[in-house]
């Protein structure tokens, strides 16, 4: 590694290092907000809903979770043929505030930095997205963070179509 | 944080009435002695406690001495479960309660199976109501106590309180004791002892404008029981610990006021909740109601919104500063919906919906109008980002 490029990254490393130790210190006000800040901004301004659900053409839809239990999450995708990434990532959750925030998180990395790949979408784990939301309490974890899985089926969906 | 904020979960805990923190703060400051000290200091933190003392017995209408104080509504309910059932063991050991109570009578009787006891958990109707029927039926000779509770914390249905006690004392089969968890009832029902007939009363000082961290429990003198908690022998031995003396001055003050001007805010309350829930019927479609709408607490309002996650929206409301409770399950420690809606039969998809407000004595008809139009304003939001199926049937 070339001394400039270890330069940059130890810059990016002590910013990020920043970063957590503010994020820590707002996290702590408990008057502020019971989940990190993160989860804040996704939970009041859940990016990429889909509203017109019943015109929405999608290429590959993935529904997981049940009423029942309290999350359900449903993805539409639509994929650039061309290079097999996804475009276009749309979700609708019913769920408590962090299967909202997972779900709105998860369509933001599937679409950041020209849309990930399909392979890597089916490969996408629940400690990914709980990491870019700044963490997620233990018991919240396992039942509230379906993103991964509900893209995991609407890729699955795009694929069976595809080969129709 | 905002400033000016709109607290409808006064079942969970009141705000403290300033009369009532008048009252304790000589106990906080100049008149700190310990009650069982033969001085000064402690003669006057003694006397305070023996005028609360008095001050509540005259509310329930018992003797002096049948007033245990103790650290709350769960010391009181485990006191009782637990220190009735083990003291009473050799008459026999079962024990009926409903699957509805508080936690803290639930585990605790929990517990007591651990320990060898049987208990039979009676159901209640789709409004919260235990059977009579089934109680009387339940009765067995060697059962020990019978503990239901007076009024739901949840859903806010009131059991014929009066009605149980006389199927327990009428009874041919045994002579169970009577315990009744009053904490959500204090303030608002009549917890006159004589009235009501119940043997052991289990009463909360943090849901009637008192401070938190006291409680008592009314005990019939004639009762067998054997303390939970072990030391200086104080409360006739049933509870050792010194004194919380502020508090129990705070907590007889609180129960005085809250009983004079029961009549009152009843009347008061049960305007403005009804008021509420037409409001919410009127403004939000695919809303249920929880729990009876007759015999029913007057500042308790529990509704299940179809499609709206209670997590969701309780935090919703909060950011919106309005406080207000959910039986979720992602609400719950336990990550399990509450057992009070499973208990009365509503769908495991609308408990994950279900939603309380509990009105309160600085509750405002303006509160209700600010909050109504936030809660139309926040189901809007969330609807419009909740998957449709499979809860598509019920939309159309």
């Amino acid at each position: 590694m070339s001394i400039e490029k270890n330069k940059k990254l130890n810059i990016k490393n002590f910013l990020t290092g920043m970063k957590k130790e503010i994020k820590k210190t707002c996290d702590n006000d408990v008057e502020g907000w019971i989940y990190s800040l993160e989860v804040k901004e996704h939970f009041f301004f859940p990016k990429n809903i889909l509203f017109d659900d019943y015109s929405y053409k999608a290429d590959g839809v993935g529904i997981v979770g049940s009423p029942e239990c309290g999350d359900v999450m449903k993805v539409w995708i639509k994929v650039d043929k061309k290079n097999y990434r996804i475009k276009e990532c749309k979700w609708r959750t019913f769920g408590c505030a962090s299967a909202i925030a997972s779900a709105s998180m998860m369509s933001v990395m599937a679409t950041e930095n020209g849309g990930m790949d399909l392979e890597e979408a089916q490969t996408l784990k629940p400690q990914q997205i709980v990491e870019r939301l700044g963490g997620l309490p233990d018991r919240k974890f396992h039942c509230s963070v379906l993103g991964h899985e509900a893209l995991r089926e609407a890729v699955l969906d795009y694929f069976k179509h595809a080969k129709q | 944080m905002k400033t000016s904020r709109i607290y409808l979960d006064n079942a969970s805990t009141t705000p403290i009435d300033p009369k009532v923190l008048d009252v304790m703060f000589p106990y906080l400051k100049e008149k700190y002695g310990n009650p069982s000290s033969l001085h000064l200091e402690g003669r006057t933190a003694e006397n305070a406690i023996e005028k609360s003392r008095e001050k509540v017995s005259s509310v329930i209408g018992c003797r002096k001495e049948e007033i245990i104080f103790t650290s709350g509504g769960t010391e009181s309910d485990n006191l009782a479960i637990l220190g009735i059932a083990r003291a009473n063991k050799n008459k026999g050991k079962h024990i009926i309660t409903s699957c509805i109570e508080h936690k803290a009578v639930l585990d605790s009787c929990k517990k007591l199976e651990k320990e060898g006891f049987d208990i039979t958990y009676l159901d209640v109707d789709s409004k919260g109501k235990i059977s009579l029927v089934q109680l009387e039926k339940s009765i067995r000779p060697d059962t020990i106590m019978v503990s239901i509770m007076y009024a739901n914390n949840e859903i806010g249905t009131i059991q014929p309180i009066s009605k149980i006690s006389k199927i327990i004392k009428e009874n041919k089969v045994s002579k169970p004791i009577f315990h009744s968890d009053a904490c959500q009832a204090v303030g608002s029902l009549s917890i006159d002892i004589k009235k009501i007939g119940v043997d052991v009363l289990t009463i909360s000082s943090s849901k009637i404008y008192g401070p938190k961290g006291v409680g008592c429990l009314y005990l019939n003198k004639n009762i067998k029981i054997e303390p939970i908690i072990f030391g200086g022998g104080q409360e006739r031995g049933l509870r050792s610990g010194t004194e919380n003396v502020a508090s129990i001055v705070g907590f007889a003050e609180a129960l005085m006021i809250s009983e004079n001007i029961k009549k009152t805010e009843n009347e008061r309350l049960i305007k403005l909740r009804d008021y509420f829930f037409k409001e919410i019927k009127n403004n939000i479609k695919d809303v249920s109601i929880n729990g009876d709408i007759k015999d029913r607490l007057p500042n308790n309002i529990n509704v299940s919104i179809k499609g709206v996650e209670g997590e969701t929206l309780v935090l919703i409301l909060d950011d919106k500063g309005v406080s207000c409770s959910t039986g979720s399950a992602c609400s719950s420690i336990d990550l399990n919906p509450s057992h009070v809606l499973v208990g009365i039969g509503i769908p495991l998809e609308l408990a994950h919906c279900s939603v309380r407000f509990t009105l309160g004595r600085y509750t405002q008809k303006k509160d209700i109008d600010y909050t109504v139009k936030v809660l139309y304003e926040s189901v809007k939001k969330i609807r419009e980002m909740s998957v449709r199926v499979p809860l598509e049937v019920s939309y159309k």
